[in-house]
């Protein structure tokens, strides 16, 4: 699968007319987003731009220990991200911390064992990008969802202790809950995937002039990997999430105030 | 013996002794006296900052949290039950421990009649909850029973229904109480042994006030 493309930032700026677009709608329509707009663009060019030579630097040496370094970094960033969303779960940083990591490293060793991608950091880099951003999404909607349920239900909960239940038993209902909620994304939009969108990977290989079925057989393979590396990660998530709740001895603790 | 505790961050039981025997026993004390709290106590579902709580004579750190809970059952003062008929409210305390019991006895023990096991709980009356939840405790079949402001949440005709109810709990069955109010009239009516609990403190323990 070799693909010639070569595209200059003179075609790269052409696309900043879309953003102008984007900008002058906000602008006419009072939204307020013009700034976040242009910090958006600035971000995503400066990120990508970085990523791109550090991604070039790992396929010059050809290194896997820079491979797991990068990934290693990718997981810590993942989970300092969706810690922001899952401030009503306390300590959620080791748990998501846990979830990605757990995540990357059972989908890429189950993905080099069946020998779906070589072991070349040319698969390993964007494929694991994918896991662990997938995964960092819903680890974060999962424990967003449990801490919400979890202060919400407290009165059932405890009430449910009361009659000599177990922790595990009391938060079934609701680690269930938060566990749907996470998967449900990705599940949806695999479902309705080529009909309503066309996903990421398989555009970018028909730009870069791919042949068509080439290009669905990777992305199915990708969608397929990221259904197994999101449940993977939402499960570990909400399995250890819950248990912040609890005392040892089956007491739901006192929850500060969320923030 | 000797038992403080903290909720919130802020201490609600200051160096408490009591020994609550067999029988019925009201804590009473105006809200944010600690009552609460010394219940939750007894059931384990707090742990106190020091000192040392008993049941029949042993530290509760060293029994099976959850067969203590079974056995010294808690009626919270809001109904929180599941989303489920009231049949399943009432076997889900057994069926955790592993058992199945008479459903239709313990609905009628709270007061409820059968026509009532295949309805929706959450879609009952404040009322009938509270009796569902009481139902769902005595179906542990449990030696103590903690009530948490029993009658609290109801009106007036309601609350002398609960009242009476659990006065023919007390006859019939062999089950202690223990039952948090501020009512004053509730306690003297429903218990052999008042308890004052004023800022964090037991102040009087005796005979019921009329």
């Amino acid at each position: 699968m070799s693909l010639e493309l070569d595209i200059s930032l003179v075609e790269v700026a052409a696309s900043l007319v879309l953003v102008a677009l984007a900008v002058a709608l906000s602008f006419v329509r009072r939204v307020e987003l013009e700034r976040d707009l242009g910090i958006a663009v600035v971000r995503s060019f400066v990120q990508l731009t970085a990523v791109g030579y550090v991604i070039q630097a790992i396929f010059d040496s050809d290194s896997l220990w820079l491979v797991a370094l990068l990934l290693a970094v990718m997981v810590g960033f993942g989970a300092f991200t969706a810690r922001g969303r899952a401030r009503g779960v306390p300590g959620a940083l080791p748990v998501l911390f846990v979830a990605l990591a757990g995540a990357a490293v059972v989908t890429l060793g189950l993905v080099l064992a069946l020998q779906i991608f070589e072991p070349t950091p040319r698969y390993l880099v964007p494929v694991g990008g994918m896991v662990i951003g997938n995964a960092m999404t819903a680890a974060a909607v999962s424990l967003n969802r449990l801490g919400d349920e979890m202060r919400g239900q407290a009165p059932e909960i405890e009430a449910t202790l009361a009659l000599g239940a177990t922790a595990r038993q009391a938060a079934a209902g609701l680690v269930r809950r938060s566990l749907r909620s996470g998967l449900i994304p990705l599940v949806d939009s695999t479902k309705t995937t080529g009909v309503v969108f066309f996903p990421g990977t398989m555009v970018g290989m028909l730009v870069a002039g791919a042949d068509p079925l080439d290009a669905v057989r990777l992305q199915l393979i990708l969608l397929w990997t990221l259904l197994g590396s999101v449940a993977l990660s939402a499960v570990v998530a909400t399995t250890l999430g819950y248990r912040r709740f609890f005392t040892e001895s089956h007491q739901l603790r006192e929850l500060p105030s969320e923030g | 013996m000797g038992v403080s505790a903290a909720r919130g961050g802020r201490t609600v039981l200051r160096d408490v002794d009591l020994v609550i025997e067999l029988g019925s026993t009201a804590l009473l004390g105006p809200s944010g006296a600690g009552k609460s709290t010394l219940l939750r106590l007894l059931n384990r579902l707090a742990e106190p900052e020091s000192g040392m709580v008993r049941f029949r004579g042993e530290d509760v750190r060293k029994l099976d949290v959850l067969d203590l809970r079974r056995q010294a059952c808690l009626v919270p003062q809001l109904p929180a039950l599941l989303a489920a008929s009231v049949t399943d409210n009432v076997r889900h305390g057994p069926r955790l421990a592993g058992r199945r019991p008479d459903v239709a006895r313990f609905l009628e023990l709270a007061g409820l009649a059968r026509s009532y096991a295949g309805r929706d709980a959450r879609r009952l009356s404040v009322g009938e909850q509270q009796r569902v939840m009481l139902a769902r405790a005595l179906a542990l079949e449990p030696r103590v029973l903690l009530l948490d402001e029993p009658t609290s949440a109801l009106d007036e005709d309601t609350s002398a229904g609960i009242e009476r109810t659990l006065w023919d709990l007390q006859e019939r069955l062999e089950v202690s109480t223990v039952m948090v109010t501020h009512d004053r009239g509730l306690a003297a009516r429903l218990s052999t042994r008042v308890v004052q609990v004023r800022d964090g403190r037991v102040h009087t323990a005796g005979a019921p006030v009329s």
